[in-house]
């Protein structure tokens, strides 16, 4: 349609096309496009996973993402207008941080029964993402703010904005780096897990939710009951983690790069 | 009405938990204080028998969902395409092998030293 258009700009282009451009000007620039648009989208490609015998490819985040980007650079609609109806989803990111206290308070027995190997398996999932994002993201160049942005990826989104914060990065970048590796550990935690041959549904959805947050917790509970926990579990870990330990540990190892 | 009751119960824990960082400068997500509320909540019996089926109820409903609550997130990766372009290799390359990385090493990690507890018959 139209590149760059906002509402109430007119322009001829007969009757019948202009009707419908004004109509549209109108639906776009109203919060309930951005909430309609959002959940519809996602409504449609979760239809299609469960269709597609819940293949890690056809990841609904993945594709609703892909097809609402498109949508919005296709009609020239700004993100900040799309996001004055989507944030009403945006803002259960919070309470559902707060809420993952309920999984891991109904796993307490096996926190109990095997503290140090899950907190251990949790620093090593942990350190390692963040060593090799470090380790790698410095060696190919990459400015220190953005260092800074991907270093609590791992975490769910909203920890990560916030941690990035205060390591000196850019919150709307750490947002879209920890849903990209959310993406990646939920679409590669199969092959990998299976060419390592673990097969245990526990072990396997620990590291889901520790490498993959929330979108890897997802993919684990729509596997395996007892992966679905664990990975809630260790999702809960990595959370308290990177936001108890990050801003303390990184700060001095960022001034030096 | 009951997971109303929980979300609002998550809503004031959280928002207590953004006015606690705020006043004492902590430097932890205000959503991750309100986590740590409700499992202190949950650990004391006299307020768990109030917030227990609440927020039960409520987590049920936002955690079944949590993969739509990142597709707004998500989206605004046009509001940076410019910056992520420049380096799009090398951010590619980062998160695909540092995802792998956590993976891999809490994988290994939790299955070399899982021992069978007896807290219940494996699922």
């Amino acid at each position: 349609m139209l590149p760059g258009a906002r509402p109430g700009g007119h322009r001829a282009e007969g009757p019948a096309v202009s009707h419908f451009v004004e109509l549209w000007l109108y639906l776009s620039a109203t919060p309930l496009f951005g909430l309609t648009a959002t959940l519809g989208v996602y409504v449609l490609a979760h239809a299609a996973y469960t269709r597609l015998g819940q293949a890690p490819w056809a990841n609904p985040v993945l594709w609703s993402v892909l097809v609402l980007a498109l949508l919005l650079l296709a009609t020239g609609t700004p993100y900040e207008t799309y996001f004055s109806g989507a944030q009403f989803i945006h803002v259960l990111l919070g309470p559902a941080v707060v809420a993952l206290a309920w999984p891991l308070w109904q796993r307490r027995a096996e926190l109990r029964a095997r503290p140090a190997a899950l907190a251990l398996a949790a620093l090593a999932g942990g350190g390692a993402a963040v060593a090799v994002a470090l380790g790698v993201g410095w060696a190919l160049g990459l400015p220190v703010p953005l260092l800074a942005s991907l270093a609590p990826k791992g975490s769910t989104a909203p920890v990560a904005m916030g941690v990035a914060a205060t390591l000196g990065g850019e919150p709307a970048l750490a947002a879209v780096f920890a849903v990209l590796t959310g993406l990646v550990g939920a679409v590669l935690a199969k092959p990998v897990l299976d060419a390592l041959k673990l097969r245990r549904p526990e072990v396997r959805g620990f590291a889901l939710g520790t490498a993959a947050h929330g979108l890897g917790a997802a993919r684990a509970w729509q596997v395996h009951p007892a992966a679905g926990a664990y990975a809630a579990l260790g999702l809960s870990l990595q959370v308290l983690l990177a936001a108890l330990l990050l801003p303390l540990l990184l700060p001095p190892l960022l001034r030096l790069l | 009405m009951t997971a109303l009751q929980g979300l609002a119960m998550l809503l004031l824990a959280q928002s207590a938990g953004e006015l606690l960082v705020r006043a004492l400068r902590l430097p932890l997500p205000g959503p991750v204080l309100g986590l740590g509320l409700v499992l202190a909540l949950l650990a004391w019996p006299p307020t768990r028998r109030v917030v227990a089926a609440p927020v039960e109820a409520a987590a049920d409903g936002l955690l079944a969902h949590l993969s739509l609550l990142f597709v707004p997130l998500g989206v605004g990766v046009i509001s940076h395409l410019g910056l992520l372009g420049g380096h799009a290799a090398a951010l590619a390359l980062v998160v695909l092998l540092s995802t792998i990385a956590g993976l891999v090493a809490a994988a290994l990690v939790l299955q070399a030293l899982w021992r069978d507890a007896p807290v219940e018959p494996t699922a």
